[in-house]
């Protein structure tokens, strides 16, 4: 049995095939073979949301996939929805409301922001505040980041 | 890279998950969605031999409506069912309890047979499968057969699925005239492992109880139904007197763990406190 998988799928628009060790994480595989470091590794047990991509449209832990399973999907990371303008009016209104700090959350925090204001345009502060649960910030206390989605919203 | 080296096998049939699992026995491990299992990779907590990838086999996800039970596949996304129609119709104790699931990016990989398979102590779903009455559907080389959740789960992480088997499907009734839901847990931050919570489905005619049942979760190493405590309700109407004789015989029913978030006193205290703030509206109706 194969300790080394080939896998193809498609990253912020772009097809790429490799060949990866079965236990490669699939935030391992898309910041050391692909460069894209947008997407961060903090906790590396799902727990803390800094590693957040979107996988087939909806967001994932890049850390609780291994690149083996995302054969034949669709990836975006921050640098592909930076670049489509998709996260513009979050990353404007984090900037306003200064939502962030260090930067270190903040990419997973866009990408869970941008599918909670996709699936509930509608949502009030506490539905943000339960949506955003699965990121961690230990720089703003939680309350500008809230302050930013909101303001997203509306936009 | 943290996990240990491991092999991986992309089934396409449950005939290939067979094979894996018949030729490397205990060295095998079934991955679904991985959310509960990639985590132990990571931390070496587990180190198989090889993964056997489910995702692709045909006919494990979705959500059926079978007459008086909702056919629940095993590989449906909790995000699935968090947003399914039929769940929300005819299951409100799961409809109640997705959201408590983890955190939305894990509700959207992590898998509905995934989670009762991997019977973790303090996860939600296996005590509701176990108010509920659901009947798990466990396939192996000599075809399927059928197991009540109250004879599923064995102990910590241990389930009736036996060496060979992978859990295909669970069927879970739908919700009664007369019968009430209520879902409820005490954790640190929304979305992780409760310290303790509760799945209560239980008759209520006239605000009065029926029978019905009170099960726990992180509470013990299974879902725990605490039987005797449930059968104080019966022909009772809901007060603070009745409420204070389920607490005190939980302390009595309940033989909680403990660990960093509560030691076993404050968790049979907080299953009380769960009861009450639980029941109150069910009876209120």
């Amino acid at each position: 049995m194969q300790t080394n998988v080939d896998i193809t799928l498609r990253v912020n628009g772009a097809a790429v095939s490799r060949r990866v060790e079965a236990r490669m994480n699939l935030v391992d595989f898309l910041r050391e073979e692909l460069g894209l470091t947008g997407s961060h590794v903090g906790c590396e047990h799902g727990v803390c949301g800094a590693c957040t991509v979107r996988v087939d449209g909806r967001i994932a832990r890049g850390c609780l996939m291994v690149a083996a399973q995302a054969d034949g999907a669709e990836v975006w990371t921050i640098e592909g929805l930076s670049d489509t303008g998709e996260l513009r009016a979050l990353k404007d209104a984090f900037v306003e409301r200064n939502a962030l700090q260090c930067g270190y959350c903040t990419p997973g925090m866009l990408l869970t922001a941008a599918e909670l204001l996709e699936r509930r345009p509608d949502a009030g502060r506490a539905e943000i505040r339960r949506f955003l649960s699965g990121n961690y910030c230990r720089c703003t206390g939680y309350e500008a980041i809230v302050d930013a989605v909101e303001m997203a919203r509306g936009r | 890279m943290k996990p240990a080296p491991f092999a991986y096998v992309r089934a396409e049939t449950l005939d290939d998950v067979f094979r894996v699992l018949d030729e490397r026995g205990d060295g095998a491990r079934v991955l679904a969605g991985g959310q509960s299992l990639v985590a132990t990779l990571n931390m070496r907590l587990s180190a198989p031999e090889v993964l056997v990838d489910i995702g692709r086999v045909a006919g494990l996800a979705g959500i059926e409506d079978a007459g008086d039970t909702l056919r629940i596949g095993a590989m449906t996304r909790h995000v699935e069912v968090e947003t399914s129609e039929l769940a929300a119709a005819h299951t409100p104790l799961l409809a109640s309890a997705m959201p408590h699931v983890a955190h939305p990016a894990i509700r959207n990989r992590g898998t509905f047979g995934g989670s009762i398979a991997f019977a973790d102590p303090a996860a939600e779903l296996p005590a509701c499968a176990v108010a509920l009455g659901a009947r798990m559907t466990i396939a192996g080389r000599g075809g399927s057969r059928t197991v009540d959740a109250d004879s599923f789960f064995r102990g910590l992480y241990e389930t009736a699925v036996g060496p060979g088997e992978v859990l295909t499907a669970v069927e879970v009734p739908k919700i009664a005239a007369g019968w009430r839901s209520g879902f409820m847990e005490l954790a640190r931050r929304h979305g992780d492992y409760a310290i303790i919570g509760l799945a209560a489905h239980v008759q209520v005619d006239g605000g009065r109880f029926g029978g019905g049942r009170l099960v726990f979760f992180g509470a013990g190493d299974r879902p725990v139904s605490a039987t005797r405590s449930a059968a104080l309700l019966e022909g009772e109407a809901w007060s603070d007197a009745l409420a204070a004789r389920i607490a005190d015989e939980l302390k009595e029913e309940l033989d909680p763990f403990e660990d960093l978030n509560a030691d076993a006193a404050m968790r049979r205290h907080l299953a009380g406190v769960l009861v009450g703030r639980t029941l109150a509206p069910l009876a209120a109706g």
